[in-house]
């Protein structure tokens, strides 16, 4: 080992470091998330068959979503579909939910304010920062181009 | 068929999520906030509307709708109230969604503990 050279080295480390694993990995974020987004779409022709229009509907399916994606992460159940469905799990608004229930639940001992209120917004609070704030630019550029 | 379309759509945007995820080590965060600040770009420059018209909720449930919904209510409430609109049309369109996410999020808090990690 003493008078490895450096392409050995780098053979030998490919070696061992674990392959990440991309086509497994996209596989299961596009099942998981394709079936989360279908059921979004059960939900929406749900509440629309009850008499709620098209806008209505955009507005109730995330609170719904929202609902699901909190009670399942304190069930404990969304962060084990996570363990495999990596992005699958994040990229949809129940993920959303879930950046909120996680934290604020593993901080409760901190307190309702300082810990579970203030914790809830370590990752969503930066999803609004950025999505509010580029709302902000995109309505002074229309503003001023229209 | 709407189911179809939503199940790739939405399965797509989520294997973008996860090759960025996977190739450029970004953290959850990152790609969260990626997808939504793209969403309210591509809103704006009138990509994501015809993707949404297709996909359905498979464009409107992943994080990038979201931004969808921010940037399509800050357009129409310039178009409807002027300036003031540049402030209300984003949040107006999406207080559903955060109002949930505050209420929810802090009551599931509240009532659960976290499981022990086996």
């Amino acid at each position: 080992m003493k008078n490895i050279n450096q392409k050995d080295y780098k053979n030998y480390v490919d070696g061992i470091v674990p392959k990440p694993t991309y086509l497994k990995n996209c596989i299961w974020a596009f099942i998981i998330g394709g079936l989360i987004c279908t059921f979004g779409q059960f939900i929406t022709e749900l509440v629309m068959n009850y008499g709620l229009n098209k806008k209505e509907a955009a507005t109730a399916t995330p609170i719904i979503l929202i609902f699901l994606g909190a009670f399942f992460t304190g069930l404990g159940l969304y962060d084990r579909l996570g363990k495999f469905a990596g992005a699958g799990s994040i990229v949809p608004i129940t993920g959303f939910a879930n950046s909120i229930v996680s934290p604020a639940m593993e901080f409760k001992r901190e307190g309702y304010v300082l810990g579970v209120a203030a914790k809830m917004f370590s990752i969503a609070g930066p999803v609004l920062v950025y999505g509010f704030g580029s709302s902000v630019i995109v309505g002074i550029i229309y503003y001023f181009i229209d | 068929m709407d189911y179809i379309k939503a199940f790739l759509v939405g399965g797509i945007i989520c294997v973008i999520g996860q090759l960025l995820m996977d190739g450029t080590k970004m953290t959850p965060a990152h790609v969260l906030v990626t997808f939504v600040t793209s969403g309210v770009i591509l809103t704006a420059i009138g990509i994501y509307e015809p993707i949404a018209n297709f996909g359905g909720a498979g464009a409107t449930v992943p994080l990038p709708g979201f931004g969808y919904a921010l940037g399509k209510g800050v357009i129409e409430a310039v178009n409807k109230d002027g300036i003031l609109g540049i402030f209300t049309g984003g949040i107006q369109a999406t207080a559903g969604g955060v109002a949930a996410a505050v209420f929810f999020g802090y009551l599931m808090s509240v009532i659960f503990n976290p499981k022990t990690k086996k």
